[in-house]
């Protein structure tokens, strides 16, 4: 394999990986500070047990994409130089944006959070919670504000003498429609990939009979914001579809894997085609679907993959211009599939959990262990798609993927990092889950509320939380 | 002033708030198996970086941020071109973090002893390889322009490991051991505070002597004098001696302070030895990467120097305060049952 190839592969695993970690910890953010609001306002226990025993799996969580997130930060110097050096002027702005505005936040307010139960008044102790779960979603808005422009680059002008993308207007960067329906797209995602985590950890609890006066309102709340945050995510989808349709064409193409032009054009729920994608041999379609979908019209028209390539070659020089196309279509149905059986599974138990019942029936053990991965897997083939139905292009229609590697680091320098990180985050994840499983297996203890001490000087008291 | 040199301050002052933040809590990760004689006491030493560590690592991200934002070639030179020393601070960096929180979680001997020697290495070795990287940026490496235009690193990972940029590893790795020391003495009590006091004189002359031939070979490694690096270097050993005299005299705070001072005017002297360049080459001052060839737009800057002027002041601040907040001393005594797992504490 060439070195660009061993690139792709070392940025796909490790930053898919990363985002194992990433939509949790946003989703949880947000749950627990609300666990913690409800035990401020209502002094009831049984939230304080919850806020601490998902804070335990929480931070658990977010320690590995914490760390994670650091090689984020480098790896386009280090594997993707000539990428960093087109996109710098614009690319790096978000990126340090987010670092000033949004790491420090998290990581401080957090430690504040961790440490502080006995050191912050209460109030303070609550806010901090909320700080840091702010700072997430702050972090989110830049990098995707980033990863937006990748995909329909705006506010930018080229400058031929130094053969890079400079930029023009910050303002259009951060608020450029790609930049808003993603970002509506994706923190709904994470609620519903935290919902599902708590969701399923409560329930894991009522089938062992443990702590179920706190695991019920958390399965609720759980099982709720995984239904609320779907309706988001499925109007945001929507949106961005469109948005797709318009300004990347040749994605929303392949994720349907319409090769000829079409009006009223079917979306295609199944099909079993030949290995390459070119031509199907059995399909079950949805009529008018995708024209709906990408045009809000079901009589739209959508172009097709070979009239678009024929279109890009006038445009851009002769080249491929087509993405993996089985990838793009089979990514963008398992994104939505993983979604939908997830949001089943909620509203089965939600059905059968109202009026004080409680879940029953052989389906539910099952469906509920499944329910923490179903969004993962959700989210990680959405980013497949989107990220890999862009290609040729890293930045689209300004520069290729391959014209992007470091010409200086051989294909040994990136085969041999490519194996440490993969070995490294595979022991991670073998450690990380170990220890969710013994915290669940724990399971809630009983709290008390801490007596805080907020002076300074020598002090013998037992610490709340030492390391 | 250009917004160029004002984004060349603002990133030496990321790298000088690094070092000095992360700096101590690399030093204490090695410290933690000299300082400590049980449990009690190696739990009481990571709890004095718990709150904090995250924090201070996010230094390290902004500074990565800000060089590519602001010196995009500059990033793409230095990190594809110090490709392996990079790669291995990252995995410290990531073993590391992953160590803090995990490590008290069981109470097992041997998960411990594991998690432990990977805070030692994992808080040396990135420790050790920012010396050596600094160094080597101020000594100037093999750089060339690449067919493309773009100035690039030619020479290999062998080339970084020359004898003044592995001094200049020695000089990070004992600076940041005392500078730990200092920290850990201002922050517990009992005998890790004694232990903590004595090693840090220990190592601080170590360290004392080996930034003192560092500084002198820099000083006269540079094509032209550079008054306000000698001032600097002078500083930064008047600064030193004043931190260990402080700590002999018991006077932590004002120890702790002054290594942090000597921290910043050493890193200080480092980017003005520099200015205007970021990456000199070997191979001709027509390769050199400078704050102008390597620079973003005008407008970048400036939307960038918006948000750091804005920003920077008030990270200080609340960061400033949690550590106001965990100001106490930590001491051995107030972790209960040290040996039990936090995990399985839960369960008793």
């Amino acid at each position: 394999m060439s070195s660009l190839d061993l690139a792709r592969w070392q940025f796909a695993i490790t930053t898919v990986y990363h985002f194992l970690f990433v939509p949790i910890t946003i989703g949880m953010a947000f749950l627990v500070a609300g666990l913690q609001s409800a035990w401020y306002r209502t002094a009831k226990l049984k939230y304080l047990r919850a806020t601490k025993f998902f804070g335990r799996l929480f931070l658990i969580n977010f320690a590995i994409g914490v760390v994670t997130g650091i090689v984020q930060e480098f790896q386009f110097g280090m594997n993707w130089s000539s990428y960093s050096r087109f996109v710098g002027d614009i690319f790096g702005a978000p990126l340090a944006m987010e670092g000033l505005l949004a790491f420090f936040l998290e990581s401080t307010f957090l430690g504040l959070w961790i440490f502080g139960w006995d050191r912050l008044p209460k109030k303070l102790h609550l806010a901090s919670i909320w700080v840091a779960a702010t700072g997430t979603l702050l972090s989110a808005y830049f990098i995707l504000a980033a990863n937006s422009w990748m995909q329909h680059p705006v506010g930018y002008t080229m400058n031929l003498e130094k053969g890079r993308a400079e930029l023009t207007d910050i303002v259009a960067v951060l608020t450029q429609k790609t930049t808003l329906v993603t970002f509506f797209h994706t923190i709904p995602s994470a609620a519903f990939s935290g919902a599902a985590f708590v969701a399923g950890v409560s329930a894991w609890l009522i089938i062992k009979k443990k702590d179920i006066e706190m695991a019920r309102p958390t399965m609720k709340l759980g099982l709720i914001t995984m239904v609320i945050s779907f309706i988001f995510i499925g109007v945001s989808g929507d949106l961005t579809s469109r948005v797709m349709t318009e300004q990347q064409p040749m994605k929303m193409a392949a994720a349907e894997a319409l090769y000829n032009t079409t009006d009223s054009a079917p979306f295609s729920l199944l099909t079993i085609g030949s290995l390459d994608g070119s031509r199907s041999v059995f399909q079950i379609d949805i009529p008018s679907a995708l024209s709906f979908l990408s045009t809000g019209n079901f009589k739209g028209v959508v172009e097709g993959v070979n009239d678009l390539q024929k279109s890009y070659e006038e445009k851009y020089g002769p080249g491929n211009y087509k993405p993996n196309i089985p990838l793009a279509y089979w990514s963008f149905r398992l994104m939505m599939g993983f979604g939908f059986i997830g949001v089943f599974f909620a509203l089965l138990a939600l059905y059968q959990m109202r009026k004080g019942g409680t879940p029953h029936g052989k389906w539910f053990g099952p469906a509920m262990i499944s329910l923490p991965f179903l969004p993962l897997a959700a989210i990680s083939f959405g980013w497949i798609f989107t990220e890999t139905a862009r290609q040729p292009w890293a930045v689209f229609g300004l520069i290729k993927t391959a014209d992007g590697v470091s010409p200086v680091v051989s294909a040994g320098a990136v085969l041999f990092t490519m194996i440490v990180f993969t070995l490294l985050y595979g022991v991670l994840a073998f450690i990380e889950v170990g220890l969710i499983l013994k915290t669940i297996q724990i399971g809630p203890r009983q709290e008390i509320e801490h007596e805080v001490s907020t002076v300074g000087g020598a002090d013998d008291r037992p610490l709340v939380m030492s390391y | 002033m250009s917004f160029q040199t004002a984004w060349f301050l603002l990133i030496a002052v990321l790298w000088i708030g690094y070092f000095i933040l992360e700096g101590f809590d690399f030093g204490v990760g090695m410290l933690i198996p000299f300082v400590s004689r049980n449990e009690a006491d190696r739990r009481a030493v990571l709890t004095t970086l718990g709150p904090v560590w995250d924090g201070n690592e996010v230094w390290v991200l902004v500074a990565g941020g800000a060089t590519f934002a602001a010196f995009p070639e500059w990033y793409a030179t230095l990190f594809s071109g110090f490709y392996l020393p990079l790669f291995l601070i990252l995995v410290g960096l990531i073993v590391r973090g992953v160590a803090f929180e995990y490590r008290s979680k069981y109470g097992k001997a041997q998960w411990r002893q594991r998690w432990d020697i990977a805070i030692l290495i994992s808080s040396a070795i990135p420790a050790l390889l920012w010396g050596v990287a600094f160094a080597n940026i101020v000594r100037g490496v093999p750089l060339e322009k690449s067919s493309t235009g773009s100035i690039e690193y030619v020479g290999g990972f062998f080339n970084l490991l020359n004898p003044y940029a592995l001094l200049g590893g020695v000089v990070t790795l004992t600076v940041f051991l005392t500078h730990g020391a200092h920290f850990l003495a201002l922050k517990t009590a009992g005998e890790i505070r004694d232990r903590a006091h004595a090693l840090a004189i220990k190592i601080g002359l170590v360290a004392a002597v080996a930034a003192v031939i560092f500084l002198v070979w820099s000083n006269l490694m540079l094509p032209e004098r550079n008054a306000k690096f000698a001032t600097l270097s002078i500083l930064t050993a008047l600064l030193w001696v004043a931190g260990m005299f402080a700590n002999f005299k018991v006077r932590e705070g004002y120890a702790f302070i002054f290594s942090s001072l000597a921290i910043a005017t050493f890193v200080s002297g480092l980017f003005v030895a520099l200015y205007p360049r970021v990456m000199p080459s070997s191979l001709g001052s027509q390769f050199d990467l400078t704050i102008t060839n390597a620079s973003s737009t005008d407008y970048t800057l400036k939307v960038m120097t918006i948000v750091a002027v804005v920003m920077t002041p008030l990270v200080l601040v609340y960061q400033g305060w949690t550590y106001w907040v965990f100001r106490k001393r930590v001491s051995a005594s107030q972790i209960q049952h040290p040996e039990r797992g936090i995990l399985d504490t839960l369960s008793q």
